[in-house]
């Protein structure tokens, strides 16, 4: 999958006749690519246009413009319907699995639903699925007659991703998939989406603000900031390397789990994340970096770099 | 340094549809003036309902009904609510989770900063606010004259969170209980909350109750920390000694089932299998049963109980295992003991 120059602009309306009066860049101008059986983390804080981001490649959100190519298709200017049968192969997992679960549907009617609703299967057959799946991602079979009330936080997180592995997708958008859930229930879930991925080769984008989780189960990182990618990298080296100060910003702001490290030198930014509506000229990080020079308050950076891609005017050295 | 707390073997109930339900059952912990305790649980755990319980926050249907919390010597559990109100506020303040529901919404910030300012401290509505403006200015809040006329969804989360806490810690109170106060923020707010929570502590000498799921903020913040699982603590003791020298089953899978950044990278998680157990099935024995890598027989029939650990006295834990250990040690004394005789 390609994505070139997205844009996603929510438009900001006022007075009787919704005049629009400015937009909310919620994502400006994201590119990055995908290659098949890996996983891609997107990082950042909330409003950083992460999630937008991820249901714009499904197209749950409608691009203000861009190109999202998945197997030579342009998935932003196709119709419903092409996009209808190609949402087969692209299939997301909600962060929330208490509202992301029908309460009426019995759990084998919510997984057979998308096998009957493409007419991929007869219902038998559906149901022979439903069973396999299951027993998949840890479940017993024997579960399918109950309602999703009966099952706790962890075992609903595995309903819906049963429920996006029924149709045999290829790519799979993880909307925050462990971050509603206790730790211990966590490394359950993480675990499943390592061995799925194995078994599958599904190809992932894991959306993450824990940078634990996001390490853990990412090839590639990307580091987004008010809906631009302020660094993208293979993990290893955003986590050893980091080269934009927001991602060493946001390493560092991570509580460390090892008391004897807690007087170590800790850089805090000050201030607020700026609202969307009104992104600051220039580096849109300008307002909280620590190394900002006049330069950054006037032009925009480019995200540069072959393997190793950045958008700030004066990297951090090596 | 004084005993400040005293919670002994508190048990909270409350009255549901489906009959008694416990939810936080012989609780203990105490604190020093000054000192922060961290109670440390996944969701469900007691946590929660341990400060409300200390607070008398709990819903109408729950109660304490065993056990006895100490504060400064005065017993809690049965204040009457005119005396509690003396206490809350004054002596123990809170902070909640969700900076976003909890100040109200169409009172300014200066109305429900000075409303505890002039109860508890006495002072005349000029005064107030003005002490309001300079308890913003210590949280670190910009322009504290300008946004004490404001109201709250100016603000925010980050910010709201500073005001609970100049709230909190306007009338001085001694005690300070922060449920979780910065799992809602994002984590560079979050560090900016817990370096202000670190320097408004120095130099104050509050003590601190902080609630929390997140292992990285305790070992940030806490000098001693009690685990709690499905109601009970099941190990007790001191920051230093929980990171380096864990010992209940339960603090170990916690401990190795958090991703953490700096984790070798092929590290596989280990979790623990199972879920928490249902406060109306609660087992007989041991709560951790079931999903204990190292159960015995003994450990579905007996209720361990939370006890010292032999030679550190500030170690407990609520664990038979402990005890085989304990045995050999003994045994491994005695021993000593023949072959010097």
């Amino acid at each position: 999958m390609e994505v070139k120059n997205l844009k996603k602009y929510y438009p900001i309306k006022k007075g009787i006749i919704s005049k629009t009066v400015g937009y909310v860049k919620a994502v400006d101008d994201v590119s990055f690519s995908i290659y098949p059986g890996e996983t891609v983390g997107l990082v950042g804080e909330s409003g950083c246009g992460k999630s937008t981001t991820g249901r714009s490649l499904v197209r749950l959100e409608d691009p203000t413009s861009g190109q999202v190519i998945f197997e030579g298709k342009d998935l932003a200017s196709i119709s419903k319907k092409e996009m209808r049968e190609l949402r087969t192969d692209l299939q997301i997992i909600f962060q929330d699995p208490y509202s992301s679960l029908n309460p009426r549907k019995r759990i084998g009617d919510l997984l057979a639903e998308p096998l009957l609703a493409h007419k991929l299967a007869s219902k038998a057959e559906a149901a022979e699925k439903v069973n396999h799946i299951l027993e998949t991602v840890g479940l017993s079979k024997h579960y399918k007659n109950r309602y999703p009330h009966e099952f706790s936080g962890g075992q609903r997180q595995r309903i819906g991703i049963a429920r996006a592995l029924m149709l045999h997708p290829k790519l799979i958008i993880c909307d925050e998939p462990v971050s509603a859930l206790d730790v211990s229930i966590q490394a359950q879930v993480l675990n499943l989406l390592k061995d799925l991925q194995k078994e599958f080769n599904l190809t992932y984008i894991f959306i993450a603000h824990g940078l634990g989780a996001v390490k853990y189960i990412s090839d590639r990182i990307t580091v987004m900031y008010l809906g631009k990618i302020m660094e993208m990298a293979k993990t290893k080296e955003i986590f050893e390397h980091p080269m934009h100060p927001y991602t060493e910003i946001l390493l560092n702001a991570y509580p460390v789990p090892n008391p004897h490290m807690r007087d170590r030198e800790q850089i805090v930014v000050e201030g607020d994340v700026p609202s969307p509506a009104h992104p600051p000229k220039g580096c849109v990080f300008h307002t909280r970096c620590p190394f900002a020079k006049d330069i950054c308050r006037e032009k925009v950076p480019e995200l540069n770099g072959t393997d190793h891609l950045i958008a700030c005017h004066f990297p951090l050295s090596q | 340094m004084g005993e400040l707390l005293k919670v002994d073997k508190i048990k909270t109930e409350f009255k549901t549809d489906k009959g008694m339900v416990t939810s936080v059952d012989e609780v203990s912990f105490d604190l020093k003036e000054g000192e922060t305790i961290c109670l440390v649980g996944e969701s469900g755990c007691g946590k929660s309902v341990t400060s409300l319980s200390i607070m008398h926050l709990l819903d109408k249907n729950g109660s304490v009904t065993h056990g006895s919390i100490l504060l400064n010597g005065k017993e809690l559990v049965n204040m009457s609510e005119a005396e509690m109100r003396k206490v809350r506020g004054n002596e123990i303040s809170m902070i909640f989770q969700e900076p976003m529901t909890s100040l109200n919404p169409v009172l300014t910030i200066g109305d429900q900063l000075t409303e505890g300012i002039r109860l508890h401290m006495g002072y005349s509505k000029k005064e107030a606010r003005d002490y309001a403006v300079e308890m913003l200015k210590k949280v670190g809040i910009p322009r504290a004259e300008g946004i004490v006329d404001d109201y709250p969804h100016r603000l925010s989360g980050g910010m709201r969170q500073r005001v609970m806490i100049a709230m909190a810690l306007s009338c001085k109170p001694k005690l300070l209980i922060a449920d979780e106060p910065t799992t809602a923020l994002d984590v560079t707010i979050q560090a900016q909350i817990l370096k202000l929570m670190k320097g408004l502590r120095s130099e104050s000498k509050t003590a601190i109750i902080l609630i929390t799921h997140d292992l990285g903020v305790v070992a940030e913040m806490a000098d001693k920390v009690a685990v709690m699982y499905a109601g009970q603590v099941v190990e007790e003791t001191d920051v230093f000694t929980l990171f380096d020298n864990p010992k209940h089953p339960y603090t170990l899978g916690l401990m190795k089932s958090i991703p953490h950044i700096t984790n070798p990278d092929d590290m596989r998680l280990e979790s623990i299998p199972g879920s928490v157990p249902s406060v109306y099935n609660m087992p007989k024995g041991c709560r951790f049963y079931d999903r204990c890598p190292f159960a015995m027989k003994r450990c579905l029939e007996e209720k361990p109980e939370l006890r010292p650990i032999e030679d550190k006295k500030s170690h407990s834990i609520r664990c038979f295992l402990y005890e085989k250990e304990e045995r050999e040690f003994e045994e491994k004394k005695q021993d000593e003991k023949e072959v010097l005789s």
